[in-house]
């Protein structure tokens, strides 16, 4: 399994603590994980060396700032560098003057091409326009079929001709013209880069329609040929953008990368699951730290450390491991979290987290309960939620405008977290299975006990010396791992 | 599960991750050596990488047209990257680092590569392997990893049960086409087919299929779009049995492996495969030859899911080099047992080991 870039990096730079800026020396050694982590991820080669080189360039001389260690610098800057590389300009679609605005999709086979015609269909309605999707792919059988069902799907007339797919596509402008249809979108029948007769067909529907925009359809999954077919595909129709698919697999779409640097058009749209309404313009930085397989960590310490007042953050961490708890860190850290931002999309940072409680129905409102829930009971039953009874919980349900049940979900929810946090803390070097549904131990002495941990805030909470912390921490303990697409 | 509990859990969830995130972030103290051995690989990707910084970046992968066969074409793409490790006479560092670029270059994948590089040096280190250059060896080596291998294509001969082959992928691999070859070749051969119509996701996946049974003469079993496709499965096993059919070859939609609840359908797909007359004897994952390092985590998943017994390497007639089934078939046991080397119906043949390595270095 791959870790993270930071990972790597930490070892490499553990000497360097204490100096001021990164030499060319340190630089090195981390240029090695970076390469691997690139060809891991599917970069080409050619590609590879050209990234490195710009890399080393930027980060060789850079200050190291206080806020982060060298590693993560490191990490940041080639993460800046892979997202400038992915991104840069924007693809800011024009209408033509004279519609209709004709929209080229052309590809490998298999990369999408059908499907994605009738997402980008229904991304133009969205924008107020009326494409018409023209059908010239007429290889695959019932590729043409399979696109009038996508149309009728989303409400949008396909065009096509029986015999010839130049003529089905040259015939289609009369058609929109005529039924005033304003974006043509034609869908093309998968090719492979190395077959002259193919090619030379997509070149005359090109010849024949005339695109505004002529996009290559790449999928995330494609390992080094990327660069090969991107290229030949660039050479015969002078390709405008990109459309990324098949990223809702785990696929870190290093290819990406290849495309782009070979075609130096942008990454246009990005398509991120099998719904038509899984299509959305592309996020340069979303792939980049997928790319190194870090998910959106780095941007999610980023708020965290802007969030959190460091020392406070880490008392609070060390609590939550040592199974000492309590709901009113529960409370200070959630009000916290509320202020890095919306939930929802902190939680799609976060790498690990299962898609059913990614694509949860979120009401921030409610948290507003459970804040007034916690804010109902005494000082002791935060500290110590296992006093609560039956009667105490009438009385919090009560003062808190809930019903008990609320109260109850509330604290066995609290106590399960706890006794699973408890488990990842004692992780160290054996990987207790016990850890995540351990109950919590007997209770006797446990509130004295907090209340010395609470009261030594101050001291040292970070073991001394190398404590090896799994990867497992970063995934949500207790849920099923490996069910997050790029991010494991 | 009710709203608040939902809430309860993702706020849990989110202050338990920030929190952990954050310690996460002040402790890593990982000692290198606990990365997993990326030393020597890491070392072995910097070889190559500077080399690769010393050519003019871009040369190394130009399609020729010029070529008679498709297969031809594609071997010529890389031709250039070793032609300077064919001529040299003696093994020099540099050969090795040549090889292991191909073997990257092909979407073998930098660990696989860096490893079999190294059993290729042992052997010509130790004496074993008589060959002059590198690439000899390290075909030699290849060919003995993926040789071994029982690559037939089981069926149920007993004329009473009907075998079940059941093809599986990711999106955009070429299930459907491949079973359609799959039905020509076997009815040509004189088998009654039956094509059970499984894809019921993908819009007009059925009549692609249809299409092809049309072609092949071969029966479908289909069902309404968005049917259970283990249920069409199952009619298509009773329709088969009751025509007294020898094959069925079950298509199924694409998933990514990574989706849970489409991997439960899949495995309910064979189970009830199997809960009638049919007793599934293949089930192929169709791998699509493009497909870089997550090809190893498809056919990983897969495997555990539905117990796959063979590879359908396709697309193979393209400039890919399809070098990941290298790591299923060594790493997973998984042979590759058929190659996809173009659209007609004959392009589906039987895969060659000693072909498969050329190939692969051509």
């Amino acid at each position: 399994m791959f870790e993270t870039l930071t990972d790597r990096f930490e070892a490499a730079f553990t000497k360097l603590r204490g100096r001021g800026r990164l030499s060319a020396d340190d630089v090195d050694e981390t240029l090695t994980e970076i390469r691997v982590a690139l060809l891991e991820a599917d970069v080409n080669l050619d590609v590879v060396t050209n990234l490195t080189a710009r890399i080393r360039e930027r980060a060789v001389g850079e200050e190291l700032s206080r806020a982060l260690n060298p590693a993560q610098q490191v990490v940041k800057i080639v993460l800046s560098e892979l997202t400038t590389s992915l991104g840069g300009e924007r693809l800011s679609l024009t209408y033509a003057s004279k519609p209709p605005t004709v929209v080229l999709l052309a590809g490998l086979q298999g990369t999408g091409k059908t499907t994605n015609a009738a997402k980008l269909a229904q991304w133009f309605l969205r924008q107020g326009r009326s494409p018409l999707l023209v059908g010239a792919d007429l290889q695959r059988p019932a590729a043409v079929e399979q696109l009038r069902t996508l149309g009728g799907r989303v409400g949008v007339p396909v065009f096509s001709h029986s015999r010839s797919p130049v003529k089905a596509a040259s015939a289609s402008l009369a058609e929109a013209t005529r039924t005033g249809r304003d974006v043509v979108i034609v869908d093309t029948a998968g090719r492979l880069a190395i077959d002259a007769e193919m090619m030379d067909q997509v070149r005359r529907i090109s010849k024949a329609v005339k695109p505004h925009y002529t996009f290559l359809v790449v999928d995330a999954t494609v390992g080094q040929d990327a660069v090969s077919s991107a290229r030949a595909f660039h050479d015969s129709l002078a390709l405008d953008g990109v459309i990324l698919t098949k990223l809702d697999g785990d696929a870190r779409g290093g290819a990406a990368l290849s495309v782009k640097e070979v075609v130096g058009r942008p990454i246009a749209f990005a398509s991120v699951g099998e719904k038509l309404d899984d299509f959305e313009p592309f996020h340069p930085d979303r792939l980049a730290s997928r790319i190194l397989g870090m998910g959106d960590v780095e941007t999610l310490i980023d708020k965290a450390e802007s969030a959190f007042e460091a020392d406070e953050a880490e008392q609070t961490a060390t609590r939550l491991l040592e199974g000492t708890f309590t709901l009113d860190d529960f409370l200070s850290t959630m009000q916290q979290v509320l202020g890095m931002g919306n939930l929802r999309s902190l939680i799609g940072m976060m790498p690990g987290v299962p898609r059913e409680l990614r694509s949860a129905d979120i009401d921030e409102g409610r948290i507003g309960r459970i804040t007034g829930m916690i804010h109902s009971m005494t000082p002791a039953e935060r500290a110590d939620p296992d006093i609560i009874d039956a009667s105490r919980r009438q009385r919090i349900a009560a003062g808190s405008g809930c019903r008990p049940g609320d109260v109850k979900s509330l604290i066995d929810q609290f106590k399960q977290m706890r006794s699973m946090m408890k488990g990842l803390g004692g992780l160290g070097g054996k990987r207790s299975s016990a850890g995540s549904r351990a109950r919590p131990a007997k209770q006797s002495g446990r509130s004295k006990q907090k209340a010395g941990a609470q009261r030594r805030g101050g001291g040292r909470t970070t073991p001394k010396g190398p404590k090896p912390v799994s990867k497992a921490p970063l995934a949500l303990p207790g849920l099923e791992k490996g069910d997050w697409p790029g991010f494991n | 599960m009710t709203p608040a509990v939902v809430v309860v859990l993702v706020v849990v969830a989110a202050v338990v991750l920030v929190a952990v995130v954050v310690v996460v972030a002040r402790r890593r103290r990982r000692s290198r050596a606990d990365a997993g051995g990326g030393g020597a690989v890491g070392q072995l990707a910097d070889r190559v990488i500077d080399r690769v910084a010393e050519r003019d970046p871009g040369t190394a992968a130009e399609a020729s047209p010029s070529l008679r066969d498709r297969l031809g074409k594609a071997r010529a793409a890389l031709a250039g990257s070793l032609a300077s490790a064919f001529e040299k006479p003696s093994i020099s560092e540099d050969s090795w680092t040549e090889v292991t670029e191909a073997l990257i270059r092909a979407d073998v994948g930098l660990s696989v590569s860096s490893e079999i590089v190294g059993a290729a040096r042992a052997r010509v280190a130790a004496g074993s392997d008589e060959s002059a250059q590198a690439v000899a060896a390290l075909q030699a080596e290849l060919r003995e990893r993926l040789s071994g291998f029982d690559r037939s294509l089981a069926r149920r001969d007993d004329g009473r049960r009907p075998s079940v082959w059941l093809f599986v992928g990711v999106n955009g691999t070429g299930k459907t086409t491949t079973i359609g070859k799959l039905a020509k070749r076997e009815s040509d051969r004189g088998a009654l087919v039956v094509l059970a119509a499984g894809d019921t996701f993908r819009a007009a996946a059925a009549d692609q299929l249809a299409m092809w049974a049309e072609r092949s003469s071969a029966h479908i079993v289909r069902g309404a779009e968005g049917a259970d496709p283990a249920s069409v499965v199952f009619d298509a096993v009773e329709s088969a049995a009751a025509r007294r059919a020898d094959l069925v070859l079950a298509d199924t939609a694409g998933r990514f492996h990574t989706s849970q609840n489409l991997m439960s359908e899949l495995q309910k797909v064979r189970r009830v495969a199997e809960k009638g007359s049919g007793v599934v004897t293949e089930t192929l994952l169709v791998l699509d030859a493009t497909t870089g390092q997550n090809g190893l985590a498809q056919a990983r998943q897969f495997t555990e899911a539905v117990n796959v017994t063979g590879v359908v390497l396709t697309k193979l007639d393209g400039s890919a080099k399809g070098g990941i089934v290298v790591s299923v078939q060594t790493e997973l046991g998984v042979p590759v047992k058929l190659v996809g080397v173009g659209e007609g119906v004959a392009d589906l043949v039987p895969f060659d080991e000693s072909e498969f390595v050329d190939a692969l270095f051509a």
